[in-house]
């Protein structure tokens, strides 16, 4: 709930969990992740796709619009970054990151513009068509792959004042600093007057007109900021992770892991963005683990992603019925009872 | 009532004009007029479908009237949407309460606070000074009202948990929060039992005499509308059948047949 | 004269190769109808449903044995969507049921494949892919034979659906649950009953339309994205009219073609991947009711 804050708005909770995360990301964790295959396939993703969910988040969960196509956005994103790096190679690659955004974000206002006259499954329709559009202008135009004809462009190195962070604890490292300033503007919005409009209109959109708050604005503004998240994301996932431009890494099948993330994850939190994308990328990393240990191959790997979808399938089910907020809500009450076990045990002191 | 009003009643502020309204085929409003004065308390009565939230909803821009005019302040209003509406004072709460569920009592009353702040979303995320100060006054004004109401307790409780009363009172909470000059009430009291209304009440005439608001409010207890109200609008079948002051609305005959259900012609 | 007829034949091709979108809009349609739920999984069914159905011809039923049994499957399916899903989510928002048959199809899909496996599949339904003799030496049109018997074959459904829901005991009580379920039970009508017919229903539509999809191009896990393509073709229809979901499969079915005949070369092709959300995207801004729907009066 709302507590005092100690700094601009944030509380002393706020704080300390700020702090605790930056020494686990910058201190702890590159001293405790020895191996490449860590940062390459589990913390470099994760981050990406994170971001990426904090898009989605911000378009479905906090403004309420019901949006399936951040993949596209995150093309846009990351052909956007690798044009700009062949063509203005004087840029300073954070500039040329947040332009790439920016260029994602005019996709999300023009494909979030239908959301203005319809909503739910109408929406989702419309902007299944920025999905294919987007993937299919990208593959089409030769332009946008500097008429590559191999079919396989390797994305340029990143390089930040003459420094190239090319290992892959560097590009954690670029990751991290990306995803940390982003999630607090994202964490400010949300908090602040530009959220509020948001759930406003989530929630009620008759009664936020009615309140001044202009549809238009909101909604656009939901869009657009959503896709320049996903922009980034989709910029730093094809520079870091992939590290090749290929736009079918970004097809509609990302959109909905995309999508279940925030769903599992939970709807209109920020955390629940970050929980989600790691149940969603290590999930299968773990059925596969178990799979092998187990039953030493005999089951086939194709099977065992069939199974992964019927689980994720399930699961969107059984939270939909049974907490709609997702993971972030569970992990949230979980934390309440520890706490009130706690506080019980000793008397109740810790109540303030 | 008392006498002597801080704000005694003015000339016309809201002024409704042959209003005619219609679904498809079916008539709402029928060429309806009528004139709201400055600080009063106006009631709208009428049998269930005699088309009074129709009417606050076109006052509201929610509904777009086919014929008719509305001016406010002696100004027609040019557009009509709640957006624009809201932006030129009047503030509403609805019949079937229209809050923001997930959000907390004190966000949903910040909601109200919304013609007031003007930071964008750039000085919100980087939590420029310009966005901290507004967001801090704003707070401390939403407090107020919270204090004001007695909902201190609840203040940051997710609305969608609370007792219908409650909510009632928060969307008050809400519309107050505009600094609105007109209150446009959609049964503020409905599904209140008697202390519930007796306290409604007082908000009403409270904020009506400390603020000079202006409110419009649809009820259907009759004796709330002969105690609180300075004039009343009576609808049946969308056409106006009676307008005056409580006691000279409650001797008119037409309305006391609409009330007893004598056949229409 | 013959690019008019290139321009007949593209159409004739189109609007035959509509009837597959429509057969899918009409899956989904029928179950708007009755639970009033926007059942996304329904391009999953097509998937389920046709994957089946070749799986058990591979375990050597007959064609008529596969057929039946997949359609008593298909049933199942409905009914445990029914109780296990639709139900605990009855006083939800349509958002959140939505979702929750997002996750139906996930589970559709993963469940196919992990009993019938991921390989592409040959159906052969014994009519091929290539034009018919006689109607070249009549008209000299080319058109496919695939095309013009799922064509003859979704009218034949379609036709047959609507047949039973207009004069069928069944299908008055149909149109009464789609008016209001609860008053229609409330007055006896066998609620479970209805739901089952319908989902039965809407599986025979899914099959048929799987497999024609499977004839021309395999059964494979592609049909699922091809199946998308109803959406559009819902939007354009209106989602609770049978005939809506008939003209608008055919008017993207046409429509999709000619594009990508005629303006598809200026870009490089494959505009048909898009093009039906973008036709969607226009006719939402001009009418968001769909052909056939009802205006919706949001009441506050």
């Amino acid at each position: 709930m709302k507590s005092k804050p100690v700094i601009l708005c944030y509380s002393r909770n706020d704080i300390t969990n700020f702090v605790v995360l930056m020494i686990l990301g910058f201190a702890i964790i590159p001293f405790i992740v020895p191996t490449d295959y860590w940062y390459t396939s589990i913390l470099i993703p994760w981050l990406c796709l994170s971001l990426a969910a904090i898009g989605q988040q911000i378009v479905m969960g906090y403004a309420g619009q019901l949006a399936l196509g951040a993949a596209g956005f995150m093309a846009a994103g990351a052909f956007a970054l690798f044009n700009l790096e062949l063509r203005l190679p004087f840029l300073p690659f954070p500039v040329a990151l947040g332009i790439a955004g920016l260029i994602a974000a005019a996709f999300g206002i023009i494909f979030g513009l239908p959301s203005l006259r319809v909503r739910g499954i109408y929406l989702m329709v419309a902007t299944l068509a920025s999905q294919f559009f987007i993937i299919w202008m990208i593959d089409k135009f030769g332009w946008f792959k500097n008429y590559d004809t191999s079919g396989i462009i390797t994305a340029q190195d990143i390089v930040i004042f003459n420094k190239p962070f090319t290992t892959p604890f560097e590009m954690y490292l670029v990751i991290m600093v990306v995803v940390t300033v982003l999630t607090i503007f994202a964490i400010n919005m949300t908090r602040g007057r530009t959220g509020r409009n948001w759930m406003a209109v989530r929630d009620m959109d008759l009664a936020a007109e009615s309140m001044g708050i202009s549809l238009l604005k909101t909604k656009l503004q939901a869009f657009a900021i959503s896709a320049f998240f996903c922009g980034v994301a989709g910029a730093l996932f094809a520079f870091t992770y992939l590290k090749s431009m290929e736009p079918v890494a970004f097809d509609i099948k990302l959109s909905f892991r995309i999508l279940f993330m925030v769903i599992l994850g939970g709807l209109g939190t920020i955390s629940g963005a970050f929980i989600g994308a790691a149940f969603i990328l290590l999930f299968p990393v773990v059925l596969n683990t178990f799979g092998n240990e187990f039953f030493h191959g005999m089951i086939d790997a194709t099977i065992i992603s069939s199974i992964e979808l019927v689980v994720f399938g399930v699961l969107i089910i059984v939270f939909m019925i049974y907490e709609p907020l997702g993971m972030a809500k569970l992990w949230e009450n979980l934390k309440l009872r520890i706490r009130s076990k706690f506080s019980n045990r000793f008397g109740g002191e810790q109540k303030a | 009532m008392s006498e002597e009003r801080n704000f005694p009643i003015g000339n016309a502020i809201l002024e409704i004009k042959n209003i005619s309204l219609s679904f498809g085929g079916v008539k709402a409003i029928t060429n309806t007029s009528f004139t709201v004065l400055e600080h009063e308390i106006r009631a709208i009565i009428g049998p269930n479908g005699a088309g009074k939230s129709s009417l606050l909803n076109c006052i509201n821009g929610i509904y777009k009237p086919q014929e008719g005019s509305i001016s406010f302040k002696g100004k027609m209003l040019e557009k009509i949407n709640p957006n624009f509406i809201a932006q030129q004072g009047i503030s509403r709460t609805f019949q079937n309460l229209a809050l923001f569920k997930r959000m907390s009592v004190l966000d949903n009353i910040l909601v109200g606070r919304q013609l007031h702040m003007s930071a964008n979303f750039l000085q919100v995320a980087l939590q420029l000074p310009k966005a901290m100060e507004e967001e801090q006054s704003n707070l401390a004004k939403c407090e107020e009202i919270v204090e004001f109401l007695e909902i201190h307790h609840i203040r940051d409780t997710p609305v969608g948990k609370l007792p219908y009363g409650l909510q009632k009172k928060v969307e008050l909470g809400r519309a107050l929060a505009t600094d609105a000059e007109v209150l446009l009430l959609d049964e503020p009291m409905a599904g209140m039992n008697v202390e519930e209304k007796r306290e409604m009440c007082r908000f009403i005439l409270k904020v009506n005499d400390e603020l000079g608001t202006t409110m419009v409010l649809i009820e259907h207890d009759m004796g709330v509308v002969m105690d609180i109200s300075d004039n009343v609008v009576v609808l049946d079948y969308g056409k106006i059948i009676g307008d005056g002051p409580p006691d000279q609305v409650r001797s008119n005959q037409a309305v006391i047949d609409a009330y007893l259900g004598v056949a229409h012609d | 004269m013959t690019e008019i007829l290139f321009f007949i034949e593209v159409v004739v091709a189109g609007l035959l190769a509509g009837t597959m979108y429509s057969l899918v809009a009409l899956g989904f349609v029928l179950i708007y109808k009755a639970s009033a739920t926007f059942n996304f999984a329904q391009g999953a069914m097509v998937f389920f449903a046709v994957l089946s159905f070749v799986g058990f011809m591979e375990l050597g039923l007959p064609f008529i044995g596969a057929f039946f049994v997949t359609i008593l499957l298909m049933g199942l399916v409905g009914f445990c969507t029914e109780r296990l899903v639709l139900e605990p989510l009855l006083n939800e928002s349509e958002d959140t049921v939505l979702m929750a048959t997002i996750g139906l199809g996930f589970v559709l899909e993963g469940l196919a494949q992990a009993a019938w496996g991921v390989e592409v599949r040959r159906l052969d339904l014994g009519i091929g892919d290539f034009p018919i003799q006689w109607i070249i030496d009549s008209t000299g049109l080319f058109i496919s034979a695939l095309d013009l018997t799922a064509g003859v074959v979704a009218a034949g459904l379609i036709l047959g659906l609507s047949l039973l829901f207009r004069y069928t005991k069944m299908g008055l009580g149909l149109r009464a649950v789609a008016d209001d379920a609860g008053a229609a039970s409330s007055i006896g009508i066998p609620l479970n009953n209805i739901m089952l017919m319908v989902w039965t229903a809407a599986g025979v539509v899914a099959l048929v339309a799987g497999m024609m999809w499977g004839a021309r191009a395999g059964v494979q896990f592609a049909l699922v994205d091809l199946a998308l393509k109803a959406l559009p073709v819902l939007i354009i229809g209106g989602f609770s009219s049978i005939p809506g979901a008939i003209v608008a499969g055919l008017i993207i079915g046409a429509s999709e073609k000619v594009l990508e005949v005629y303006i598809g070369p200026y870009f490089g092709g494959g505009i048909e991947g898009w093009a039906p959300y973008v036709l969607a995207i226009f006719f939402l801004l001009w009418r968001p009711e769909g052909l056939f729907g009802e205006k919706i009066i949001r009441r506050v």
